[in-house]
């Protein structure tokens, strides 16, 4: 029987979740003797037009890393669903739209105008901007459009599973694999990591007192916390509460707070929405000047509670102001 | 068929022009304070403006953040919360979680570019119709100022 085909695939990502893939370290190798990687931009040199000749739905199953926000990748992502059989959002970033997602609460054009003309490294220059096509002695020459507005891969496309994380862990990565070789893939659209919300794994969770109430709230380049006890009982904001499990909790084995990146939990109707709600109702403050003063502590609530969720949360991104 | 189109497309563009922009509000009362209020003014013939929708919950506690951003995204242009007075609270400490989600809440709308105006916390007691009255009268007032939000999402 010949091997099953499998393909890799970026868009708006910064590689973290290729070096996931080679993070399987030996594992790698049983990967590679098991399927046929037929196309992997970062460390196989086949082109676009390889996939393009290949038959439809030929490719078993496509990885597919990073949030969709240029022409390019939509193109690249619609192309990879007609090959596939499967089709994975692979890491944060396809998964929910990811870092890149924060881009949203700006547009196009505020950033072109900081990157390009105003930002205090750019001032001096020409102010000169990508342009989707531009005219050199040697031709025409053409880039992608990048939009205002940063998808989630199923935003673009039929996505068939998702495999959470910044970057997925080794062991979902494994698992998954292992699934899909076995042919016991759970129903369509399932995250392939836990159902239950990360404090379950967490080793310091039975530190955490009985009720969980806190006084105040602190960051972590403020004072040295205890590694040994719960992180939100210390008053550091851990997202653990309203993650999805299924890391092991590897940024608390660290010594980090969680900040988020499988994602909410099933029937979570907004994410970032969801953990303000869970880190008011902990926060034990009742006078409203005091209480004020504890929230405000909360730097950046949106970059915090939608770190990798924005573009897939229910508003999406910031509001354009349409020209009528 | 251009000319029989012509007629209609017009009227509706007058219609626009001459008929005021009416907020939509989305109110959540707790069935203590607030919604025995909204109560109290329907009993004694008060009159405010008709843009409310009230929904009655059981505590203000009980709106969660995602109530509010799910109003907004289906089209509201405003949302009032109403709750007791602090240490009023039924359930002892439900108001109290709401004014701290609130607080929150209320920044994280502003980086979405929804304007603080659109998203109101008011302690407002039993008795307390005519406060009621003014609040919904001067939201509405303020919504008309900021316009439709219109929410497109993505």
């Amino acid at each position: 029987m010949a091997k099953p085909k499998v393909a890799f695939y970026w868009c708006a990502s910064c590689g973290g979740c290729e070096e996931a893939v080679v993070d399987l370290a030996e594992k790698v190798l049983d990967v590679v003797a098991a399927v046929d990687i037929v196309f992997w931009p970062v460390a196989l040199d086949f082109k676009r037009s390889d996939v393009e000749a290949m038959p439809d739905k030929s490719i078993a199953v496509s990885f597919i890393n990073g949030a969709v926000r240029t022409s390019e990748q939509e193109d690249m992502a619609k192309l990879m669903r007609k090959k596939s059989g499967l089709v994975i959002a692979f890491g944060s970033c396809a998964h929910l739209g990811g870092i890149p997602g924060l881009a949203n609460l700006w547009d196009r054009k505020a950033i072109f105008d900081w990157y390009y003309s105003k930002g205090p490294s750019v001032a001096k220059g020409d102010g000169s901007a990508p342009t989707t096509k531009i005219k050199v002695p040697e031709g025409e020459l053409e880039l992608p459009l990048i939009w205002d507005t940063v998808k989630a891969l199923n935003q673009v496309i039929d996505v068939d599973y998702y495999l959470p994380g910044c970057p997925p862990t080794p062991k979902i990565i494994g698992n998954a694999v292992n699934a899909i070789l076995a042919g016991q893939l759970p129903p369509k659209g399932t995250v392939l990591a836990a159902t239950k919300a990360l404090c379950n794994e967490c080793k310091l969770n039975e530190t955490k007192p009985e009720k969980l109430l806190i006084k105040d709230i602190k960051r972590i380049t403020h004072f040295v916390p205890d590694p040994e006890k719960c992180y939100l009982a210390q008053g550091l904001i851990c997202m653990g509460p309203v993650t999805r499990g299924g890391c092991e909790a590897l940024c608390v084995e660290g010594n980090m707070p969680c900040s988020g990146c499988f994602g909410p939990l099933d029937h979570t109707s907004d994410p970032g929405a969801k953990a303000v709600s869970f880190i008011a109702s902990i926060v034990d403050v009742f006078d409203q000047k005091e209480a004020h003063e504890v929230m405000e502590k909360v730097a950046d609530p949106t970059g915090i509670f939608y770190r990798y969720s924005l573009p897939s949360s229910k508003l999406g991104r910031k509001r354009m102001r349409r020209s009528s | 068929m251009a000319q029989a189109l012509a007629p209609p497309v017009q009227a509706a563009q007058t219609r626009t022009k001459e008929t005021e922009y009416e907020p939509k509000i989305v109110a959540f009362f707790c069935n203590w304070c607030t919604y025995a209020a909204s109560d109290l003014a329907g009993i004694s013939r008060m009159k405010y403006a008709p843009n409310m929708k009230i929904v009655r919950i059981m505590c203000s506690g009980r709106v969660d953040p995602s109530f509010v951003v799910e109003a907004f995204r289906a089209g509201a242009d405003g949302v009032l919360i109403g709750g007791c007075n602090p240490g009023d609270c039924h359930y002892k400490e439900g108001n109290y979680k709401t004014m701290r989600r609130y607080m929150l809440l209320s920044r994280m709308l502003q980086d979405f570019g929804i304007e603080k105006e659109r998203l109101r916390l008011e302690w407002i007691c039993a008795s307390c119709a005519r406060e009621l009255q003014t609040t919904v009268d001067k939201m509405t007032a303020d919504l008309k100022r900021l316009g439709p939000l219109d929410w497109k999402g993505v």
